[in-house]
C-alpha cells in the first residue's frame, strides 16, 4: 500500500498554462474561496474555487481538503496563473475551471523500497477475530495507541461488532479501520496555505532527531515543484553542521536558504532576516528550520516564544508544524502538549512511518489534543513524504 | 500530564498501606494502577504482563496472607518483580588489550550518535586515551560535516576521508579507518554509521560488513528513550542484524524506563551515559543527561 501523495503531470508543451484546466479529484470539497483582492492587485480575482465533483471512479471517498497553495495574482504586466495543488486526484475526473489555473495532477504510489514498505499491519501475529477481542488492546497498546484509546476504540469495535454481528476476520477489521478513520479523519488536514496572505510562513518544531530539516526539504521541494517560491531560514544555528544540512536540502529542493551571518547567532534574529527577506520578495513560502529541543528545558522552549514573536512582527505564522517521530511513545503527548503551549502547533508532521512503528500516539494527539496529522515521512528520500488520509492510514494498519 | 514513574507508584504504595487486610480485590486494583503507570511509561507490553503475572501469584500466596503486614510485604513483592524486569546493569566500556579499542554505533535515524560519539570521545580523552572519531555516516546529507564540528568542538582527530552525502563507501571507510589507527597509534577508535532501520536488509547487510571490516569490541546500540513500544522491535532486529554488545539510552526523560531495556539480551546489558554514575561520567558538553532509573 501506500499514501497517495501529488506529483505534477508531464505537461502538455504547447498548453499555455494561463487556460490550462485542473483535474480535480472526486469530492474535493474545497473551502470556497470568495475573490480575494490583495492590495498589490486591487483589480486581479484571485483564488481560484474548485467545485467538488461527484466521483466517477468506482471508489467512493471522503472529501479530502486539499494542500493547495492560494497566492493572490501579483501586480506584473502580465497576470501570472493561479496556481491550486490537489493532494490526490483521479486521473479521469476532469473539471473544468473557467479561471486559469492549476497544474496537471495525478496520484502516485510512494517508491517501492528494498524492504516491504508502508504501514505494517497490526495483525502479522496475531489473529483477530470475535473471541480476540481482547487481543486488540494489546495490539493497539503495542502501537503505541496508549492504553486509554486502545480501551476506548476496543470498546467501541466491540459495540459496533455486536451491532452488526460482525464476525469474521475481515468484518472485525474493516469495522476497526472505520472507527480509527472517523476519530481520526478532519478537515482542518490541509497545509494552511489558503489566506491568500504572503509570504506563508510555516514554523517547523520538535524535539532532537525527529526529521525536522528532512521534512522541511521534502516540503520546500514540492512547493517548488508547483512553482512556489521558496525560502527557507537555518535558524538552527547551535548544532553541529545544521546550517550544512539544511542547505543540502535548500538547494536539491530549489530554495533559497537565509543562514546566519555569524556561528551561534541568535535564532530568532535569522528567522527575523528571513522573514524580512521573504516579505520584501514576496516569497511565496517561508519555512524556518529550528534546533530539536527537549520540551522540559525552558529556556529553550522561550527560545522558541521569542523565535515567534520575532516573525509575527512582520508576518502571519500560517503554519506551526510539530515533528513528530512515529516511533515516539506515549511521550508524544507531552511533546505534543508542551509545544502547543509555547509555538501553537497547528500541524503534526509523523514521519519515519517506513519502519516498524505504527505512529499510535498522533491518535491521541489528534482526538485529546485537536492537533491535526498534516504530513506523513516515509523516509530519508526527497519525495519520501504524503498528505495525511485518515482512511489509508488505518487502512495500513489493519491490512 | 503524569509524574514520572516512581512518583506514581509511590501513590499506588501509599494507597495499599493504608488498607489493613488485603483482599483479592486491592490487590488487583492495585496491579491495574501499575499495569497502567508501566504502559503509559513505555515499558514493553510483554515485559508488563509477566510482571503482573509473577506479582499477583506471588501477592494472592502465602507469602502476603500470612505475612504480619500484608501491604508491605506486596509493596516489597513488586518492587523486586520491578527490580527483576528493569533493572538493567550499568557496566564500564571494554577496552581490548591490543588497541585500539574499537566502539561502533548503530541505530535508528536521529538516535543521538553523533553527538553521542562526541561526548565519548571526550570522555575518553579525559581518560587519557587518544580516540579517533571516524566519519562512516555516508548517507545522511552532511553528516561527516556534523562530526567534523563535534570532533573540532571536543578537540578530537576525526576521520573522514570521504565527503558523504551519497559519496563513498561506508566499509572502506571503516577499514581505512582502522588501518589509519594503528599507524598512528590512537587508543580508540569510534565508528559513527549512518542511521538505519531495523527492517532495512540492504542497510542493516552494510551494518555487519562494517562490523565485519572494523571488529569492534563494543557494537553500542544508541536509542532515543522517548520510543515506545517499539523498541523492542527495534532492539530485537539491530541485536539480530548487526550484534549488539551493549546500550546507549539518550535524552532520560522524567525518570522514564524506556522499553528497550526491557528488551533483556544475556549480553545487551544497558550502558547509560549518566552525569550521576561514577562509572561513565559524562561531561555536560551540549546538554545535561539525566539518569534513567526509577
Amino acid at each position: 500500500m501506500g499514501f497517495l501523495f501529488w506529483k505534477k503531470k508531464p505537461k502538455d508543451a504547447a498548453e499555455a498554462p494561463q487556460v490550462s484546466a485542473p483535474e480535480v479529484a472526486e469530492p474535493l470539497v474545497e473551502r470556497a474561496a470568495p475573490p480575494r483582492i490583495v492590495e498589490q492587485a486591487p483589480a486581479v480575482e484571485t483564488a481560484p474555487v474548485v467545485e467538488p465533483v461527484a466521483p466517477a471512479a468506482p471508489k467512493a471517498q471522503k472529501p479530502k481538503p486539499a494542500a493547495k497553495l492560494q497566492k493572490p495574482a501579483k501586480d506584473e504586466p502580465e497576470p501570472e496563473p493561479e496556481k491550486a495543488a490537489e493532494p490526490e486526484v483521479v486521473p479521469e475526473l476532469v473539471a473544468e475551471e473557467p479561471e486559469p489555473v492549476a497544474q496537471q495532477l495525478e496520484t502516485v504510489e510512494l517508491p517501492k523500497r528494498s524492504f516491504v514498505k508502508g504501514i505494517k499491519s497490526l495483525f502479522t501475529r496475531i489473529k483477530f477475530d470475535v473471541e480476540n477481542l481482547d487481543d486488540l488492546e494489546d495490539v493497539l497498546i503495542q502501537a503505541d495507541f496508549g492504553l486509554e484509546a486502545s480501551e476506548k476504540i476496543v470498546a467501541s469495535v466491540k459495540e459496533r461488532a455486536k451491532k452488526t454481528g460482525a464476525s469474521t476476520e475481515a468484518q472485525l477489521k474493516a469495522i476497526l479501520a472505520e472507527i480509527i478513520t472517523e476519530n481520526l479523519e478532519r478537515d482542518d488536514k490541509a497545509l494552511n496555505l489558503d489566506s491568500g496572505k504572503l509570504p506563508y510562513v510555516i514554523l517547523v518544531v520538535g524535539v532532537n532527531g525527529v526529521g525536522k530539516t528532512t521534512t522541511i526539504g521534502k516540503l520546500a521541494n514540492w512547493l517548488s515543484e508547483i512553482n512556489s517560491s521558496v525560502i527557507i531560514a537555518a535558524a538552527d544555528t547551535f548544532r553541529a553542521a545544521a546550517v550544512e544540512q539544511i542547505a543540502t536540502w535548500a538547494q536539491r529542493a530549489g530554495a533559497q536558504l537565509v543562514r546566519p551571518s555569524t556561528e551561534g547567532q541568535d535564532p530568532a534574529s535569522v528567522a527575523f532576516e528571513a522573514t524580512e527577506l521573504a516579505v520584501r520578495t514576496q516569497a511565496d513560502v517561508l519555512i524556518i528550520d529550528t534546533a530539536g529541543r527537549l520540551q522540559n528545558k525552558v529556556d529553550l522552549m522561550n527560545e522558541l516564544d521569542k523565535i515567534r514573536r520575532v516573525v509575527e512582527k512582520q508576518a502571519t505564522i500560517a503554519e506551526v508544524l510539530l515533528v513528530i517521530d512515529a516511533t515516539t511513545g506515549q511521550n508524544g503527548m507531552t511533546q505534543a502538549k508542551a509545544f502547543a503551549e509555547v509555538a501553537g502547533v497547528t500541524g503534526v508532521a509523523l514521519t519515519k512511518l517506513d519502519g516498524t512503528a505504527k505512529g499510535g500516539i498522533v491518535y491521541s494527539i489528534q482526538t485529546q489534543l485537536g492537533i491535526p496529522v498534516k504530513l506523513v515521512g516515509v523516509g530519508e528520500g526527497i519525495k519520501d513524504f504524503a498528505f495525511f488520509d485518515a482512511a489509508e492510514f488505518a487502512k495500513g494498519l489493519v491490512d | 500530564m503524569f509524574g514520572n514513574l516512581s512518583d506514581r507508584l509511590v501513590e499506588t504504595f501509599k494507597n495499599l498501606r493504608s488498607k489493613g487486610k488485603l483482599s483479592p480485590a486491592d490487590i488487583d486494583a492495585t496491579l491495574r494502577e501499575i499495569r497502567r503507570a508501566l504502559l503509559e511509561a513505555d515499558v514493553a507490553l510483554e515485559v508488563v504482563k509477566d510482571f503482573i503475572t509473577a506479582v499477583r501469584d506471588r501477592a494472592l500466596g502465602d507469602e502476603v496472607s500470612k505475612a504480619l503486614n500484608p501491604a508491605q510485604q506486596v509493596v516489597q513483592i513488586v518492587n523486586e518483580e520491578l527490580v527483576k524486569i528493569l533493572g538493567g546493569e550499568q557496566r564500564k566500556l571494554s577496552f581490548s588489550k591490543n588497541p585500539p579499542t574499537v566502539i561502533m554505533l548503530a541505530g535508528l535515524q536521529g538516535s543521538g550518535k553523533t553527538t553521542l560519539a562526541g561526548k565519548l570521545s571526550k570522555w575518553l580523552k579525559d581518560q587519557g586515551q587518544t580516540p579517533l572519531l571516524v566519519a562512516a555516516d555516508l548517507q545522511r546529507p552532511n553528516a561527516v560535516n556534523q562530526l567534523q564540528v563535534v570532533g573540532e568542538r571536543v578537540g578530537v582527530d576525526v576521520f573522514a576521508p570521504e565527503p558523504g552525502n551519497g559519496k563513498g563507501n561506508p566499509v572502506t571507510v571503516a577499514k581505512d579507518s582502522i588501518k589509519h589507527a594503528t599507524k598512528k597509534q590512537y587508543s580508540v577508535v569510534i565508528v559513527d554509521t549512518a542511521g538505519r532501520l531495523g527492517i532495512d536488509e540492504e542497510l542493516m547487510a552494510e551494518a555487519r560488513d562494517i562490523r565485519k571490516a572494523v571488529n569492534p569490541d563494543e557494537v553500542l546500540f544508541v536509542i532515543d528513550s522517548m520510543i515506545g513500544q517499539d523498541a523492542v522491535n527495534v532492539a530485537k532486529a539491530f541485536e539480530d542484524g548487526v550484534g549488539i554488545t551493549g546500550e546507549a539510552v539518550l535524552h532520560c526523560r522524567f525518570h522514564r524506563l524506556p522499553a528497550s531495556r526491557s528488551y533483556s539480551h544475556p549480553q545487551a546489558r544497558a550502558w547509560m551515559p549518566s552525569s550521576r554514575s561514577t562509572q561513565t561520567a559524562w561531561p555536560a558538553a551540549s546538554s545535561t543527561w539525566e539518569t534513567c532509573s526509577l
